[in-house]
């Protein structure tokens, strides 16, 4: 019998958390019963910036430390890696020439960055910030955190995606779902109270640029179509101002500091104040003051709206051909809804505003907007919300090589996820073992310009008369918008084997590899954590009891008690240096035992000042 | 591993005339019940279940929301499949608006800009036509629901050709028109 006005929670479980794991910020949320929250760090920002530092004795630092390290110890510091996700070298050689990334050999199907003597791939990178989120939600939550929902662009290709839950195994996350940013953001609107309708989100962030029209219908969230561009966003804004005061130093001090990373570094913080201070005031200063010289350079409004038109010109694309796709005249869109920090810039609001005729949802901090909508997304899996439903899009249509060079399409982008297509394989040649299947992702018509996804091996093939294998392929896009490809013999109904040869990101076993050897720094770093931590114990109490040997109660205790302190206080002497936090704890709790009768006779009046703040 | 019949799985009557406020609705309604969000705390083989299920369903509501899709997957479960040869085939009723219209992108593609309008009254023409055949399939629809017939189905397969031969001229045309980048896109 439960006692009244006890309310059922059902069994326990552990909470799952939302992550935006963004280009320039990350932010972990979480749903309470009041809704969706953003935990804060303990630092107590909200925001933690995707820095991570790799210092000289392997301590990795990860959010607003590692970005003040970013300017001391560039070479050591890395930003932005979201940018590399999911990418070959080749993809990315633009932007490495305004990045200090430097890039290992062997980086074609996957980055490899050199960072303070580690090679390391950008999942790896995305992990260590992961695991500052799970750190951050841990402390708040007061439990262990193993399950999260993380967001990504609605852009993103499936290496991408892929690249991304690889980055969660890596940092101990269960990466529950992926979702798109865009929708996470209507999610956390909660549009939908308000009435059914159509909402366009605009979501311009650090890296990326996605537009996606939803249809709203009783809760259920249906993405019609998305659009974007996986290299566009905030950055280019900083990169074109960096690269016109690089310039103007140039000039003004007659010396090049473009390869100076430090130098890069002060001047790219300072131009992304100037434009983040544009946003609210008609005119901001560019300044920098390094090795004893000044460069300042004003800069209005209006010359910064003249700068960056084209940039902000090349997200309209993408949202009329999302309209197109969707089927949806710009009448007939309701709602607005902005996204990411980008859209603060006013320009970028007009143009909005001009597109779709429509003011904009500005009411949540466009920062953590994606969280609190990864957070609803988390309450949903959890079933803690019921009666909200997302139903999302791939961005990119799959296809399959076909002869000539050509791809032949197999499921159209914007097709709601999960979606499947099946496909009969046959051979080519008598006894024939192998068929491989080449698979792309992209719009074009022709192999070379898709991105390949990745190549099955169809193996082991009953040896027959060519075109006599008769072998089903069904290609599954997952509610993640990751493939899985299974193949059936038709004839005898037989499982056929499949090798997957991604083209692009990591291999199972290479992330298992990840996994284990994060594990084993964690696991040293715990480690040491917990035996500093059980010493700046150890020497409170030990400063305490010190204290107290020289106070009136020490005479009240008898030789006996005397003894136990004494014998307690130097046995936790001698294990004070030990590796072993249990060790020194157990000899602090001793210590405490031992001191309980000095305590209490302690308690009276003034003394209890001396032992204030210890555990005595 | 063969897909179940979309209008059984979606628990419709066959037929070609489809009510999409009610097939919209079935959708909405298996898909709450469906989606594998429903099973993230489930066991593995729910989860797939989940899975399989709903992208069975989305794949159902795709081919069924859409006419022509729709009318394709009715004729290949009656065992009439759309030739890729058919529909590349020019309509004779078509030949000298063809004829036409191939000059007129000569022309275009020739850099006479001049030529412009007269391609946009091509492409004016051809949506035309694309909505007449729509039309025209609505009306087989209608009469195929009232009284099944196989020369039905086989005046559906030809209308269904003739309109994928429109459409890709209509594509074709506004491929050239984007590619001098003047036509809103």
């Amino acid at each position: 019998m439960s006692a009244p006005f006890q309310i059922d929670f059902g069994p326990r479980r552990t909470p799952v958390v939302g992550i935006d794991l963004g280009t320039t910020n990350s932010l972990v949320a979480f749903m309470d019963l009041t809704g969706p929250a953003v935990i804060p760090g303990d630092d107590g920002d909200r925001l933690v910036p995707s820095v991570v530092h790799h210092g000289r004795s392997g301590e990795i630092t990860v959010g607003n430390p590692a970005r003040r390290l970013l300017i001391t110890e560039p070479e050591r510091t890395v930003y932005s890696v979201k940018r590399l996700m999911g990418r070959g070298v080749a993809d990315v050689r633009e932007e490495l020439r305004l990045f200090p990334f430097r890039i290992a050999a062997g980086s074609e199907s996957v980055i490899r960055l050199e960072l303070g003597g580690r090679t390391l791939t950008p999942p790896e990178i995305s992990a260590s910030i992961l695991r500052q989120l799970r750190k951050n939600a841990e402390a708040f939550l007061g439990e262990p955190v193993s399950q999260a929902v993380v967001t990504v662009p609605a852009y993103f290709n499936d290496a991408q995606r892929q690249a991304t839950k690889d980055a969660g195994r890596i940092a101990g996350l269960e990466v529950l779902r992926l979702v798109n940013e865009p929708t996470a953001a209507a999610l956390a609107y909660g549009l939908d109270k308000r009435k059914d309708g159509i909402v366009a989100v605009y979501d311009l962030g650090g890296g990326t640029f996605d537009i996606s029209i939803l249809k709203l219908h009783e809760g259920i969230f249906e993405v019609l179509a998305t659009n974007g561009d996986t290299h566009l966003g905030g950055d280019d804004i900083d990169n074109l101002l960096l690269r016109i005061a690089l310039e103007d130093i140039a000039s003004e001090w007659g010396e090049d500091v473009s390869g100076d990373g430090v130098a890069v570094q002060l001047l790219r913080r300072a131009v992304v104040a100037a434009k983040e201070r544009l946003s609210f005031v008609p005119v901001a200063t560019i300044d920098l003051e390094y090795k004893g010289r000044v460069y300042q350079r004003e800069l209005a409004r209006p010359q910064f709206e003249r700068l960056i038109v084209d940039i902000v010109d090349r997200t309209l694309g993408p949202c009329r051909h999302c309209l197109k796709d969707a089927q949806v005249a710009v009448e007939q869109i309701d709602e607005v809804v902005l996204v990411g920090g980008s859209t603060r810039i006013p320009l970028v609001r007009q143009a909005v505003e001009n597109l779709f005729r429509a003011r904009p949802h500005t009411e949540l901090n466009p920062e953590e907007v994606v969280a609190l909508g990864a957070a609803v997304q988390a309450g949903i899996l959890m079933g803690a919300v019921e009666d909200k439903l997302l139903l999302d899009v791939t961005p990119l249509s799959l296809g399959i090589e076909t002869m000539g060079g050509v791809v032949s399409k197999l499921i159209h982008r914007n097709s709601t996820i999960p979606a499947s297509a099946t496909e009969v394989f046959t051979t080519a040649v008598d006894g024939q073992r192998n068929v491989l299947i080449h698979v792309l992702q992209g719009e074009r018509e022709l192999v070379k310009d898709c991105r390949s996804l990745a190549r099955f091996d169809l193996k082991d093939i009953e040896p027959l008369p060519a075109g006599m294998p008769r072998i089903e392929v069904r290609f599954l896009i997952d509610a993640n918008g990751i493939l899985s490809v299974t193949a059936r013999e038709q004839r005898t109904g037989r499982e056929q084997s499949v090798e997957v040869k991604p083209s692009y990101g990591l291999t199972d076993e290479q992330v298992e590899a990840m996994i284990r050897e994060s594990y084993e720094r964690a696991e040293e770093d715990i480690r040491e954590r917990q035996t500093r931590e059980a010493r700046v114990e150890a020497d409170r109490i030990l400063g305490a009891v010190e204290k107290a040997r020289l106070h009136d109660a020490w005479l009240e205790l008898s030789d006996e008690e005397h003894g136990a302190v004494e014998l307690a206080l130097n046995e936790l002497l001698m294990v004070y240096h030990s590796t072993d936090h249990l060790l020194i704890r157990a000899h602090i709790e001793k210590l405490n035992q031992a001191t309980l009768k000095l305590a209490e006779v302690m308690m009276s009046g003034a003394v209890r000042s001396a032992l204030k703040g210890t555990k005595l | 591993m063969s897909a179940p019949d979309y209008y059984w799985f979606l628990g419709l009557e066959r037929k070609l005339d489809l009510d999409l406020e009610d097939l919209e609705r079935r959708f909405y309604n298996l898909s709450r019940r469906l989606h594998p969000d429903r099973f993230a705390r489930a066991t593995a083989t729910e989860q797939q279940a989940a899975l399989e299920n709903t992208a069975i369903l989305n794949d159902a509501y795709r081919a069924l929301r859409d006419p022509v899709s729709r009318a394709e997957y009715f004729l290949k479960a009656h065992g009439l499949e759309l030739g890729e040869q058919e529909s590349r085939k020019t309509p004779p009723e078509l030949l000298e608006e063809v004829f036409e219209l191939n000059m007129v992108l000569d022309e275009f593609r020739q850099g006479g800009a001049a030529a412009r309008p007269q391609l946009e009254q091509a492409h004016r023409h051809l949506a035309a036509l694309r909505e007449e055949a729509d039309a025209q399939l609505g009306r087989l629809f209608n009469e195929y629901d009232h009284a099944p017939d196989g020369k039905l189905l086989a005046a559906i397969r030809g209308l269904l050709n003739r309109r994928r031969y429109i459409r890709n001229l209509e594509a074709q045309v506004e491929r050239e028109l984007a590619n001098v980048g003047a036509l809103p896109d």
